[in-house]
């Protein structure tokens, strides 16, 4: 499996998340624009057999939506999108997202700060949807920070205020944690080959409960590694072509 | 029917007006973008509907915009807004930062005359925090009481501004399922369209094609722009431009460049080196 790609097992790591039997089954799963590697890992769900409805933001030809954008957050509101994935510039120990920007709002002025894009529709997403799975690469203690500079969405809610579900995991190019609403804390669910609990420590820079003894995330198959390569490159080609290329080394066709 | 050229569709548009206009997964008009550029637009307020894409930095670059409200302002995969990111580094222009179905929301309350909306969620972002013209009440319904709800006002923009594939005889527009358009269009008091051509006939007449037309009833003025989108994509007539997208977001990261690139994509006085 020495071959095997970040991105594949990202993606085959995710997919364990979306079918994970203790959550809430993911029926229609969404997927938003900047998103192949959570992309990946809903097809190759739907390629291991599972009946999921994926609705694809960014997809050109048969995109699923036909009333405008706004289709997408009316599903969501009326609680018809299940799981949902999210990012953000900045992560913190309370599950908190930062969109927007570092120092002083918006983020970015002549005192310092960086803007990022934006919020999108994470404030409304995060608290509509019954899962969200937390999805960065980037696994350091510029990104997973102690406290985000802006809420752009807020990890947790005080209560009597409507809110469907919560983040689930956290998936970074590191490890995998779980979060709980309950303690709005995460802890260390499992650590991909190369790391220990004390490298995660070092690369995060919020607290987080951490057992003695942490798994390590399973490697893809051979039939997870065998489907992403085909039939779910196949599926993607149309949408996310240079993902294609540069991770499965497919083009495609003029 | 009100058909014009570019530059005049430009002129109707006064210093100052809200724009309201669509993102680059939607069908902006690049090209009405660069006649407000060429006509020295100044003081525009920007609404992106949900989000800001090119012809938002572009706009915001030549000075022509005092504010954008938003949900996000980005190039997609070539990157953040540079002179975006510059003007509001600077202070030059106001961020009204939202998230994206409150935009839908707001115009929805335009479209039906009725002074806001409620909406889920957003309750415990900043983004809340920073918006004094949303309010937060219990829902009146609720039979236990409690349950807040956020109240948002009706967005009405000054012109609705975005391309479509065709108009017809009657000034109906059609741009298929890009209906965030027609979103813009019912809520903004007049809409000023491009298209790549117009053809004779009916739309609304045609029971294929309905479905995806705006009725003239919304459209103010229309003007043909062939390649109007570019460079985004126009459904599956042309797709996005990239390598232009990419060669703006690269020149476009200082203020010299950015003049340099206006020179020759928006004004022609200089040609392309390279080409």
């Amino acid at each position: 499996m020495s071959d095997c790609k970040p991105e594949e097992f990202l993606a085959a790591t995710i997919c364990r998340l979306v079918l994970d039997p203790s959550a809430p089954t993911a029926r229609h799963v969404a997927v938003g624009a900047a998103s192949p590697v959570p992309a990946a890992a809903c097809y190759l769900a739907q390629k291991l057999g599972y009946p999921i409805r994926l609705s694809l933001l960014a997809r050109t030809q048969g995109n699923p939506f036909s009333d405008g954008t706004r289709e997408l957050f009316d599903l969501t509101g009326q609680g018809r999108i299940d799981l949902f994935f999210l990012g953000g510039g900045q992560i913190d120990g309370e599950a908190n997202l930062n969109l927007v920007g570092t120092g002083e709002w918006p983020g970015g002025t002549s005192h310092g700060g960086v803007r990022f894009p934006g919020s999108f529709g994470s404030a409304f997403m995060y608290m509509m949807t019954p899962r969200i799975i937390l999805f960065r690469e980037e696994h350091s203690p510029r990104v997973l920070v102690q406290k985000v500079d802006n809420i752009s969405a807020n990890g947790v809610s005080p209560p009597g205020v409507f809110r469907r579900g919560h983040a689930q995991a956290l998936v970074t190019a590191r490890c995998v944690f779980r979060f709980h609403p309950d303690r709005a804390r995460f802890s260390l669910a499992s650590v991909h080959a190369g790391e220990t609990v004390a490298s995660i420590r070092a690369a995060t820079g919020f607290d987080f409960d951490a057992g003695d003894e942490v798994p390590q995330t399973p490697l893809p198959s051979e039939q997870e590694l065998a489907l992403l390569r085909g039939a779910v490159c196949d599926e993607m080609l149309e949408t996310y072509p240079d993902f294609c290329a540069r991770v499965f080394g497919r083009k495609l066709a003029a | 029917m009100s058909l014009t050229d570019l530059d005049s569709l430009a002129a109707r548009v006064p210093d100052g007006s809200k724009l309201a206009m669509p993102p680059d997964n939607s069908l902006p008009s690049v090209a009405l973008a660069k006649a407000l550029v060429r006509r020295g637009a100044r003081g525009l307020r920007l609404v992106g509907v949900p989000t800001s894409g090119f012809a938002t930095d572009l706009l915001v670059g030549a000075g022509c915009v005092a504010e954008v409200e938003t949900s996000a302002v980005s190039l997609g995969e070539a990157g953040f807004a540079p002179r975006f990111s510059a003007a509001l580094k600077a202070g030059e222009i106001v961020m009204k930062d939202a998230t994206c179905p409150a935009i839908h929301t707001m115009l929805q309350a335009s479209e039906k005359g009725v002074p806001f909306m409620p909406l889920r969620g957003i309750i415990g972002s900043d983004i809340l925090a920073h918006r004094p013209d949303w309010k937060v009440m219990d829902n009146p319904f609720a039979e236990a009481g409690g349950d807040p709800i956020v109240l948002l006002p009706a967005l009405q923009p000054d012109f609705g501004v975005f391309h479509a594939v065709m108009s017809d005889s009657k000034g109906n527009v059609w741009l298929g399922r890009k209906r965030e358009c027609a979103t813009i269009a019912h809520a903004s008091k007049a809409s000023l369209v491009t298209v790549e051509r117009v053809v004779e006939g009916d739309f609304l007449a045609d029971e294929r094609l309905a479905p995806g037309c705006i009725s003239a009833t919304y459209i103010d003025g229309i003007a043909i722009a062939e390649r109007g989108a570019r460079p985004v994509a126009l459904l599956d007539e042309y797709r996005m431009d990239t390598a232009y997208i990419s060669e703006y977001a690269r020149m476009a990261k200082t203020a010299e460049g950015f003049r340099e690139w206006l020179a020759i994509h928006v004004f022609e006085t200089r040609a392309a080196a390279a080409e």
